[in-house]
C-alpha cells in the first residue's frame, strides 16, 4: 500500500493488517521504553491546513515513537499565508525527500492531488468533508479490541452526517468489517443519497435505537443553525441528544471528539463506563503507527535511489 | 452571414473538394458530391466525380470523407478583455475553428464584462483584426452583471450586440429580468438565460445526487435550474419576448422547457456536449476538469437530455467553451474555476458517443450544431450553390486521443481530456475562407 487516501479503495485485508499491527504496538506501548527503531532516518511531513488537536499530535507521537525525523507545518503563519498554491508547497517539501507527507486540508481530493504531486506515500487526515480514514480505522480498532469483532454489529451513526469526513468513513469502515449501520438525524443533515449509495439505513429518529449495538455520535456545530439546517440547538438536543435515558446499559457510545457537552452528548454518558471515547483516543496512536508503517515499511519498498530500508526487518516489541 | 459578426479579412477561397459524403438536412442532401467552392462561394454541387476544376484550385480527394455545413456555437467564452490569460480572440476562434465551427457567439462575464457601446466597440474592432472565423458578441443584461440596472440595450444593439446575457450568473431578480424583457420590444436582441437560483445552488459545487454525497461536496440540486427556467418562460409568455436557455443539464429543465413550449412560448434552448455525453459519476475521480457549472448530473438527466435533443425540445448544441488557466484547474476541486472547454471536440465526442452506437442520426446532430446562431439572428449554413462557403470537412473513422498533440485553445481544461475519440475535423471553411486545416491533412496537401 503506497497511500492511504480514504476507506474507499482499502479491503478488508489490508484494513486488517493495519489493524494487527496496531494491536502489536500497544504492546510497545506498554513498555517503559515505547520507541521502536522502524523508520529511523526517514522523515515526515505533517501538512495541516486546519487546525486539530488530537489527529496532529497523534501523528507526530507516532512518527516520534517509530523513530522518524517529524515535521510539522501548520497553514497559519507558513507561506500558504502568503498565498503558496498548494502544488508548490508540496514541491517544496518534496525536495527534503520524505518518506510520507500527512495532509490535512479543508477541500475534498486534497490529499489524493498531493499524492499525483509527490513521490512521498501520502496519509489523509481529513480532506474537506469527504474522508477521514485514520480516524475510522482506530474506530474499528477500538471496537475491535472491544468486542472482537464488527460481523454482525449494528452501528447507528447519529448527527450531521452531511458535513462530517468521520461519518463517511467510518459509515464505510464499519460496513468493510461486516456491521450494518444506519444512520439517524434530522433530515437536512442525513443525505439520503449517501444510505442509497453505501447500502446502509436512515432513520430520521432516535425511537429504534434500542435495537443498536453501538451509538456513534458525531459532533453538531453550532453554524449549522444560520444555515437552516435545524430550527435550533434545543430542538436538535430535544430530538437527538444521546443521554442516560436513550442510552441502554448494553450499548457503546462513541464520538470523534472533540465534544460539545450538553449538545449530541449528555455530560452523564460521556463520563459512563459505557463511552469509548477515551480509548478512541488511545487507539488514534498505535493506529497512525501502524498506518505509517504500513505504508513506509509494510511492503518491502525500498527504493535503490532512497538509500537502504530499515536494515533489519523491523521487530516490534524490541526497544530502540 | 450576419452583418453583426466581425472577424479578420482573409483570402476567399477556391476549392474543389471530390467525392466526399456531403450531409446537409436542410438542403436534404446525404450522398457522396463533388464540392465546388469559387471565390469563396459554393459555385457547384456535382454528382461525385464530375465537378469541373476551376484554375487554380485546391483540390482535395476526399472520398470516404463526410462534408456538412460548418457549426455555430452560441455559447462560448473568448475571455476577453481582461482575462487573456485564458483565452483571447485569436486562440479562442482557432479552437473554434479546429473544431468544424464557422461562427460562434461570445458570452460577456468579461473582466470589464461588455456592459458598454464602448467596451462591445472594441472587442468587435479587436475580432476585425483577430478573428479567425465570424464573431458575435452578447452584452450584458444588467450593468457589471450586477443583477440591478439594466445596461443601454438599445445603445448596445445598435452597436452590434446580437443579444443580451448575464451567463456567468442568473439574473436572480425577476423583476430586473421583467424590465428587459419588456425593453426587448425596443431593443430587440434575444435574452439568453443561465438558469439557476443562487440560493438553492448555494455554494454547490457538483450536482447534488449520490457522488455528491459520497464526496462530502455541496450539490447544486437539478431544481435550481428548473425553478428558474419555469419562472423565466413564464415572464417571457407574460410579455411575449423571446428567451433562449442556456446549457440545459436536468430532466426537470428539458419538462420545462417542453411545457413552455407547448404554451407558447418564444423559448429557444441549448445543451453541450458534455451534459449529452458525460455524468456526475465522473467527478469521483475530483479531477477539476470534470467541474462546470450547471454541473454533470444523473444518468436520468443526461438520457432527458438525449431524448430533448432527438425531438426538438432542445434546438441546439452550445460548447460552452470556457477555459481556464492550469493554475485555476490544479487546486481541490471545491476551489477550482467552474468550465470546461469543448470547441475542439464537440462534433467528435458526439459523434463517438451517440452516433456511432447508433443513439442519434448523424443528420441530427449536424442539424443541431448548425443551428446554434439562430437565436441571435444568424442563420445556419446551408451547402447550395450561391451561398457563402461554410464547410466541415471531417474524416469520420480518424481516431485520436484528445489532448494528445495539444490543443489550439490557449487552455487546457478539457472534460474529455485523454479520450480516444472517432472522427475529425481536418478542414474548415468560414464565410468562404479556409479557416483551418489539421495539421496531418494540411502536411498531405503539401506533399
Amino acid at each position: 500500500m503506497k497511500h492511504l487516501l480514504g476507506i474507499e479503495g482499502l479491503d478488508r485485508v489490508g484494513a486488517e493488517r493495519i489493524l494487527d499491527r496496531a494491536e502489536s504496538f500497544a504492546e510497545v506501548g506498554r513498555r517503559d521504553i515505547k520507541k521502536v527503531p522502524t523508520l529511523r532516518g526517514r522523515t515526515i511531513v505533517n501538512l495541516f491546513y486546519e487546525s486539530s488537536t488530537r489527529t496532529l499530535s497523534s501523528f507526530e507521537l507516532a512518527a516520534k515513537r517509530l523513530s522518524a525525523d517529524v515535521v510539522s507545518i501548520k497553514a497559519a503563519g507558513s507561506a500558504v499565508d502568503k498565498g503558496e498554491s498548494l502544488k508548490d508547497t508540496v514541491a517544496t517539501l518534496s525536495a527534503y525527500d520524505p518518506a510520507a507527507i500527512v495532509i490535512r486540508h479543508p477541500h475534498a481530493g486534497a490529499a489524493r492531488l498531493v499524492a499525483d504531486w509527490t513521490d512521498a506515500s501520502v496519509v489523509n487526515a481529513g480532506d474537506g468533508k469527504h474522508e477521514h480514514p485514520s480516524q475510522a480505522l482506530l474506530d474499528v480498532y477500538t471496537l475491535r479490541a472491544r468486542l472482537g469483532s464488527l460481523e454482525g454489529l449494528r452501528i447507528w451513526i447519529v448527527g450531521d452526517v452531511l458535513h462530517s469526513r468521520v461519518a463517511r468513513s467510518c459509515l464505510l469502515a464499519f460496513a468493510l468489517m461486516g456491521a450494518e449501520v444506519t444512520l439517524c438525524g434530522p433530515p437536512t443533515l442525513v443525505p439520503p443519497e449517501l444510505a442509497e449509495a453505501t447500502g446502509c439505513a436512515i432513520s430520521y429518529e432516535l425511537d429504534g435505537i434500542a435495537e443498536a449495538d453501538v451509538v456513534y455520535a458525531l459532533r453538531m456545530q453550532r453554524e449549522r443553525m444560520g444555515e437552516s439546517f435545524v430550527p435550533s440547538l434545543r430542538e436538535y438536543v430535544a430530538r437527538y441528544q444521546i443521554d442516560s435515558r436513550r442510552l441502554g446499559p448494553r450499548q457503546l457510545l462513541m464520538h470523534p471528539g472533540p465534544v460539545n457537552r450538553g449538545v449530541e452528548l449528555s455530560p452523564e454518558v460521556i463520563d459512563s463506563p459505557q463511552s469509548l471515547i477515551t480509548s478512541q483516543v488511545e487507539s488514534g496512536l498505535v493506529v497512525r503507527m501502524a498506518i505509517l508503517y504500513e505504508l513506509l515499511a509494510g511492503s518491502e519498498r525500498a527504493r535503490p535511489d532512497r538509500g537502504p530500508a530499515p536494515a533489519d526487518p523491523p521487530r516490534i516489541g524490541q526497544p530502540a | 452571414m450576419s452583418p453583426n459578426l466581425a472577424s479578420r479579412a482573409a483570402a476567399a477561397a477556391d476549392l474543389v473538394i471530390r467525392g466526399a459524403r456531403v450531409v446537409d438536412p436542410r438542403a436534404e442532401i446525404d450522398e457522396p458530391r463533388d464540392v465546388v467552392v469559387r471565390g469563396g462561394e459554393i459555385a457547384e454541387l456535382a454528382a461525385a466525380g464530375e465537378a469541373s476544376e476551376p484554375e487554380r484550385a485546391e483540390v482535395v480527394e476526399a472520398e470516404g470523407m463526410l462534408v456538412t455545413p460548418a457549426f455555430v456555437d452560441p455559447h462560448v467564452h473568448l475571455r476577453v478583455p481582461g482575462q487573456e490569460h485564458k483565452e483571447d480572440l485569436e486562440t479562442g476562434t482557432r479552437a473554434a475553428a479546429a473544431g468544424g465551427y464557422c461562427a460562434v457567439v461570445a458570452m460577456a462575464n468579461t473582466s470589464p464584462p461588455i456592459d458598454s457601446a464602448s467596451v462591445l466597440g472594441s472587442v468587435r474592432e479587436l475580432a476585425e483584426q483577430e478573428a479567425a472565423i465570424p464573431t458575435g458578441f452578447v452584452a450584458t443584461v444588467s450593468r457589471g452583471m450586477a443583477g440591478e440596472e439594466l445596461t443601454e440595450m438599445a445603445e448596445l444593439r445598435d452597436a452590434g450586440a446580437v443579444g443580451f446575457s448575464d451567463d456567468g450568473l442568473p439574473v436572480a431578480n425577476a423583476r430586473v429580468l421583467r424590465r428587459a424583457l419588456q425593453y426587448q420590444r425596443l431593443a430587440g436582441g434575444v435574452i439568453a438565460l443561465h438558469e439557476e437560483d443562487p440560493d438553492l445552488s448555494g455554494e454547490g459545487v457538483m450536482h447534488e445526487g449520490e457522488v455528491s454525497a459520497l464526496l462530502g461536496l455541496a450539490g447544486i440540486p437539478a431544481s435550481s435550474e428548473a425553478t428558474t427556467i419555469a419562472r423565466d418562460c413564464a415572464l417571457a409568455l407574460d410579455e411575449g419576448a423571446r428567451v433562449h436557455v442556456q446549457h440545459l443539464s436536468a430532466r426537470a429543465s428539458v419538462e420545462a422547457i417542453a411545457a413552455a413550449k407547448d404554451a407558447g412560448t418564444q423559448v429557444t434552448c441549448e445543451a453541450t456536449p458534455h451534459h449529452l455525453v458525460l455524468t456526475d459519476e465522473e467527478v469521483r475521480s475530483l479531477d477539476a476538469r470534470l467541474k462546470m457549472n450547471p454541473p454533470l448530473r444523473a444518468e436520468d438527466d443526461r438520457l432527458a437530455l438525449i431524448d430533448g435533443l432527438r425531438d426538438g425540445t432542445i434546438d441546439c448544441v452550445a460548447t460552452d467553451h470556457a477555459p481556464h488557466a492550469l493554475e485555476e484547474k490544479e487546486v481541490p476541486f471545491e476551489q477550482a474555476a467552474m468550465g470546461v472547454t469543448g470547441l475542439e471536440t464537440a462534433f467528435a465526442v458526439l459523434h463517438t458517443e451517440l452516433v456511432l452506437p447508433g443513439t442519434l442520426p448523424l443528420e441530427l446532430i449536424v442539424e443541431r450544431m448548425t443551428a446554434g446562431g439562430e437565436p441571435f439572428g444568424i442563420p445556419a449554413p446551408r451547402i447550395e450553390p450561391g451561398a457563402a462557403a461554410n464547410l466541415a470537412l471531417i474524416d469520420p473513422d480518424q481516431e485520436w486521443t484528445v489532448g494528445a498533440d495539444g490543443y489550439e485553445s490557449r487552455s487546457e481544461n478539457s472534460c474529455f481530456a485523454s479520450r480516444e475519440l472517432t472522427g475529425r475535423v481536418l478542414m474548415t471553411v468560414a464565410a468562404g475562407a479556409v479557416a483551418y486545416r489539421q495539421r496531418s491533412f494540411a502536411m498531405g496537401v503539401a506533399e
